[in-house]
């Protein structure tokens, strides 16, 4: 048996995924070919949502809760704050040479990925390397995901937590030097 | 022995949620065909202003804002960040040891310093 193989559910998880997935992928095609940019955010805040529709069957509960709370509830904020102080709104963007150019750029980089994942050797835990210590921690990793997490922030890495902090705060003083300084 | 990548408690739980949010999608639907089929529709030309206010609107109806709103959201992402940061702590923080409690309590002091600064500076300040 490998870690996190199972057909439970798996119908069901199979229609929920394809679901998703696909809505996904049909809201980030339409965030680059809308040419009305107010619009193309909206359809980016789908596409977030649909990330965090993925992060939930894979399991990553809180790392949905972080997609949802950070990028829908506030990059996509941002984003629109930032369209809402842009002029001539509905031209969409100006036209350029870059078309060929960047497509390219893209087709590679999307090659190299689509390489780069076949190629990788996966580490997939099988349970027979484990001894019974083990596959009690991992699955209690599996189950109570968010706890386990909160646990090694809080005790074992407790300095980088609170590091964390002073990350942010640089971060709220520099904007607001920025705002000042104009 | 975890009973697979989805357990049966899981799936059921994250269906709940669907269910919910299938409800609010089409409840916002079934508001939109109400109100198209049971109000009158006599349009004139204030009513289909975008904003009516007595005012005459502006003759563009899309105007700049101004660049001081930002100042806002971008605080707000970081209290936002700090907040993501609560929820684990939120679940282990009772049954933990005291020190636990007090880690986020400095954490939170270090960010609330920035906001007391601004304060302090005038930054939120409307001008």
């Amino acid at each position: 048996m490998i870690l996190g193989e199972g057909t439970e559910g798996a119908l069901i998880t199979e229609l929920v995924f394809w679901t998703i997935a696909l809505s996904t992928v049909v809201s980030a095609i339409a965030v680059v070919q809308i040419r009305d940019l107010f619009r193309a955010s909206l359809f980016l805040i789908v596409t977030l949502l649909g990330v965090a529709g993925l992060f939930i069957l894979l399991r990553a509960e809180f790392l949905a809760g972080v997609q949802l709370m950070i990028y829908v509830g506030a990059i996509s904020v941002l984003i629109i704050f930032a369209i809402l102080m842009t002029r001539d709104l509905e031209d969409g963007s100006t036209a350029h040479n870059f078309r060929i150019p960047v497509a390219l750029v893209a087709l590679i980089l999307m090659g190299v990925s689509i390489y780069a994942i076949s190629n990788t050797e996966w580490n997939i835990i099988g349970t027979e390397t484990l001894n019974t210590d083990q596959m009690n921690q991992a699955a209690d990793v599996f189950s109570n995901g968010i706890p386990t997490l909160a646990k090694l922030l809080l005790r074992d890495f407790v300095l980088a937590f609170e590091v964390v902090s002073v990350l942010l705060l640089s971060a709220v003083l520099g904007s607001l030097a920025l705002v000042r300084g104009r | 022995m975890w009973g697979g990548l989805l357990s049966e408690g899981y799936v059921l739980n994250w269906i709940a949620v669907l269910v919910v949010a299938a409800v609010g999608l089409v409840a916002i639907l079934l508001m939109f065909v109400a109100s198209r089929l049971l109000a009158p529709r006599r349009p004139s030309e204030a009513k289909d202003s975008p904003y009516e206010c007595g005012i005459p609107a502006a003759p563009y109806h899309w105007s700049q804002i101004q660049i001081r709103y930002y100042v806002f959201a971008i605080i707000f992402i970081i209290f936002d960040v700090e907040a993501v940061f609560l929820f684990p702590w939120a679940l282990i923080f009772v049954e933990s040891v005291p020190i636990v409690f007090y880690e986020m309590l400095v954490f939170i002091a270090v960010l609330f310093f920035g906001v007391i600064y601004g304060w302090r500076k005038g930054v939120l300040q409307w001008r």
